[in-house]
């Protein structure tokens, strides 16, 4: 009964249109793009145009004790966006606007719903660029990535989502909306809540406007393919590249069960008895770029590797072609695909690399690793079928070993995909019970009757 | 086993679809909607519930199956390989054979199925269409609003005379290279008899000889698209007994859906068909889109042809890029042609919103999406919109007209005709 007045309150908030109630549609927002979760139907999907209409579904669930689940594209890898216990699904998929381009202060003012390639689009005129540019650029929202704190592809020089978000609007559990930080590149008042907000995965409030920090675009760049016959080669040349001053844009690693996978795949030239490769990319003034190309050429030689340099942006293309590939090649071999991103410092990459090989021999998995070596951020990705209950059970096994290995060599649970739902489970391993109780607060403090993403990270 | 009639089939290409989303980047109804239903991922996971058992037959089931332009934007750019346009025929069969199809629709499959009476009708049509709709400048518009159309709908003038009552059966040529079958397809035979009148020039000066089969009729996608795939099935087998008959070395066609039919949708119809499978393999291997043919087998002499001082653009239809894979050959016979100034589109395989009836069934959100083509169009400043497809053809004439753009537009065969 009550969840019947919730909707017809919604409905007369927000208007009919942006209500959704139907049975079927509702099927299509019980999931997003992680695997292997519980898909429960939401009991109501809205569609918010503005902060206002936020504010008005936040009262209304408060008044009815729904959750809310705040969803921009549903393209996260935590289970971030899935309405666990049913209620609301709050899409902001309509509020789309980019509400200024500041070039004078290179900020970008965008509500939650824009998609992240749209705002390169639009700065690029400008000759700008929003460096995080994670896998899912192209569909995935401001908002969403601001939640779950996307990386990407440039995060060993450019860092992640949250070294762009300069300023949040937010609209708080109580139906009140704070504003934190601006456009100032300095920015000391009071405690640092666009921080605290910006990978909070919705759990904390409801984001509604954000400014975002824009860089020059880079003037020239150079990229190169490396390969080689050992891993501790691979691994060496990544130190060592770092070792002589050179921070590249991109540092990506591939091992052999990945470059295996991507040259039967898609034929692009790769050598398969490599034990590893790495495709660099340095980029910024021509001068410094040919600079440190040189640099990276000489320490992968040092290193046994060999390496080769993209002529010309054809050839820029067919290299990043087999990066692109990896993870569309390696999904197609089993119809289930575990994307884990369990990450360790830089200089322990070889060793979670084996470890990685291990586990998969340990538990006769498929698993191909690819990954931002750079950054020390990996994907293990285990190639299974969801509907073999046994595999599946090898399959989690293989996941807690991961993490538990990368948490020994000092590195954390999550380098970009975030919490969520998918492993809430590991989190005390790394923040033990004094960090989840602190967590446990500050959630208790912002939203003390747990109707933000409920289920998600950390339980009231 | 099909898997358009056995839905089971198609639950290895749902489980392929690892719902990454990366669907909505190119889904042309994705983009105007915003709804998880409208695009690929959405509804994989609902033939997902349908196959488990957790959602019945519904009416909004339906319409959700509906709203597909079956562009096949989503399948080329799917990691995973999921052709989620094969789970969109597989559910709308499914659900005709639950709850059969709508009373109107049933009444035009019937007339499509029956070459006779299509034919009889659109016979009628072409002399009685003065009565329900009024001339316009640019073409016909619904004197009354008829079922499916819309009055601000401009429908091009039905041809007077079909191509196929017209053309002579067997078109020889002095010294022939070779010998093949050309399928008028709908649009060509009643609505752009022009088209097919360009392509007998053009193969004539190529030395090919063709047939025309006077018993061919709709190719039956239109119907198998509305989930009826009995139907389809019977259509078929009914070109495949013509067509097997011939002896030819080719298979042409002037639209790319049409050429799917004989390429790809008569083996997936036929394939658990002992006496028609093969047979229906035998034509697949042979089908070409003309453009394929002209520049893939005989490799035209590009010599031949003379300058044609007109700017031009080029839509590329999903059927004929994505489907037939002729995208690239097409434009290829375009610029070929001296004197020819080719401003390509800046999205040029991006769905034009036609999708056969989905115009006429959708006409809002179709016209939404065809207003995205007409923008790109309008900033070519060309003088012609070349395309390879009579249905897209009538989607972006009726835009161009609504619009009031300076452009005409022209099928790529008779382009290339102009040439000679």
């Amino acid at each position: 009964m009550s969840k019947q007045q919730a909707i017809e309150a919604l409905e007369k908030a927000l208007g009919k249109e942006n209500v959704i109630t139907k049975h079927e549609d509702l099927v299509t927002y019980s999931f997003d793009a992680t695997p292997d979760l519980p898909n429960p139907l939401p009991d109501v999907v809205v569609t918010p145009t503005c902060t206002e209409d936020v504010v008005k579904v936040v009262n209304i669930a408060r008044e009815h004790k729904m959750p809310i689940y705040p969803r921009g594209s549903g393209t996260n890898l935590s289970g971030g966006t899935i309405p666990l216990e049913g209620g609301i699904v709050l899409s902001t998929l309509k509020m789309n606007k980019i509400l200024e381009i500041d070039a004078d202060n290179l900020v970008a003012v965008v509500q939650p719903g824009v998609i992240i390639q749209d705002l390169n689009n639009a700065v690029a005129p400008h000759g700008l660029i929003y460096p995080p540019d994670p896998g899912t650029v192209s569909t995935a929202t401001m908002g969403g990535s601001v939640s779950e704190c996307s990386g990407g592809l440039r995060g060993l020089k450019y860092g992640v989502t949250k070294h762009y978000v300069m300023g949040l609007e937010v609209v708080l559990a109580d139906g009140q909306v704070a504003r934190f930080g601006g456009k100032t590149v300095k920015n000391v008042t009071a405690y640092d809540l666009v921080k605290l907000f910006t990978g909070a995965e919705g759990t904390l409030g409801i984001i509604t406007e954000i400014i975002v920090r824009l860089i020059p675009a880079p003037e020239a760049r150079a990229s190169m393919l490396a390969t080689f016959d050992k891993l501790e080669d691979a691994g060496n040349a990544i130190k060592g590249i770092i070792a002589n001053k050179v921070i590249p844009a991109t540092l990506e690693i591939m091992d052999q069960a990945t470059i295996r996978t991507v040259e039967n795949f898609a034929k692009v030239g790769l050598p398969t008895d490599a034990r590893a490769i790495l495709l660099i990319e340095v980029d910024g003034i021509p001068e410094v770029v040919e600079k440190e190309a040189e640099k990276v050429v000489n320490v992968v030689k040092e290193n046994n590797g060999k390496i080769k340099k993209a002529k010309d942006d054809k050839e820029r293309e067919d290299l990043w072609a087999a990066r692109r590939a990896a993870l569309p090649a390696l999904a197609q071999l089993k119809p289930t695909t575990v994307l884990e991103d369990a990450t360790v410092p830089r200089s322990k990459i070889t060793e979670m690399l084996v470890a990685i090989e291990e586990i998969a021999q340990k538990y006769n998995l498929n698993i191909g690793t690819f990954g931002h070596a750079g950054d020390g951020n990996l994907h293990p990705t285990i190639l299974t079928d969801a509907r073999d209950k046994e595999e599946m059970e090898r399959v989690h096994k293989a996941v807690d070993d991961i993490f538990k290995k990368a948490l020994e060599l000092g590195g954390t649970l999550s380098g970009e995909h975030g919490i969520g739902m998918a492993k809430a489970r590991f989190l005390k391993w790394e923040l033990g019970e004094s960090g989840i109780d602190v967590l446990r607060k500050i959630k208790n403090a912002l939203d003390p009757e747990g109707i933000l993403n409920p289920g998600k990270m950390v339980s009231n | 086993m099909s898997y358009l009639k056995n839905y089971p089939e198609i639950e290895n290409e749902i489980i392929k679809c690892m719902r990454c989303g990366n669907c909505q980047a190119v889904c042309p109804l994705y983009k105007e909607t915003k709804s998880e239903g409208a695009v690929a991922r959405g509804k994989v996971k609902l033939a997902d519930a349908v196959l488990k058992g957790e959602l019945q037959y519904t009416k909004d089931l339906a319409k959700i199956f509906e709203t597909c332009l079956t562009c096949k934007a989503c399948a080329a750019n799917c990691p995973c390989g999921v052709q989620p346009d094969k789970i969109v025929l597989a559910a709308r069969a499914k659900l005709v054979k639950e709850r059969g199809l709508p009373f109107i629709k049933s009444v035009i499959f019937k007339g499509l199925s029956s070459p006779g009476l299509f034919k009889t009708g659109m016979a009628l049509g072409a002399k009685t269409q003065g009565l329900f709709f009024k001339q316009t400048d640019k073409g016909m518009s619904p004197r009354y609003p008829v079922s499916g159309l819309e009055l601000r709908r401009v429908l091009p003038k039905l041809a007077d005379r079909s191509f196929l009552s017209t053309a002579a059966e067997v078109n020889k040529v002095d010294k022939p290279k070779m010998r093949v079958a050309f399928f008028t397809g709908c649009t060509t035979n009643f609505i752009y008899p022009q088209v097919g009148e360009a392509l007998l020039k053009v193969m004539k000066h190529n030395n090919v000889e063709v047939v025309v089969p006077k018993k061919q009729h709709c190719c039956g996608v239109p119907v198998l698209l509305h989930g009826d795939a009995e139907t389809a099935t019977e259509m078929a087998r009914s070109h495949v007994n013509i067509f097997s008959k011939l002896d030819v070395d080719a298979i042409i066609t002037v639209c790319g859906t049409c050429g799917e039919s004989f390429s790809k949708h008569y083996p997936e119809l036929l394939k658990d068909d002992p006496e028609y499978g093969e047979k229906a393999e035998k034509l697949a291997e042979k089908t070409y889109d003309f453009a394929q043919f002209l520049i893939d087998v005989i490799k035209i002499d590009k010599t031949a042809l003379k300058p044609v001082n007109k700017t031009v653009t080029y839509h590329i239809p999903c059927h004929i890029g994505r489907g037939m894979n002729a995208g690239s050959q097409q434009i290829e016979l375009i610029t070929s042609i001296p004197g020819i100034k080719y401003n390509p589109l800046k999205q040029p395989d991006r769905c034009c919103g036609g999708a056969g009836s989905f115009s006429l069934t959708h006409y809002d959100l179709s016209y939404q999406v065809l207003k995205h083509k007409l923008e790109d169009v309008k900033s070519t400043g060309a003088d012609i919109l070349v395309t390879g497809c009579g249905s897209c053809r009538m989607q972006l004439t009726d835009g161009i007209a609504q619009e009031d753009l300076p452009q005409t537009v022209k099928h790529t065969v008779e382009l290339l005709a102009e040439a000679y």
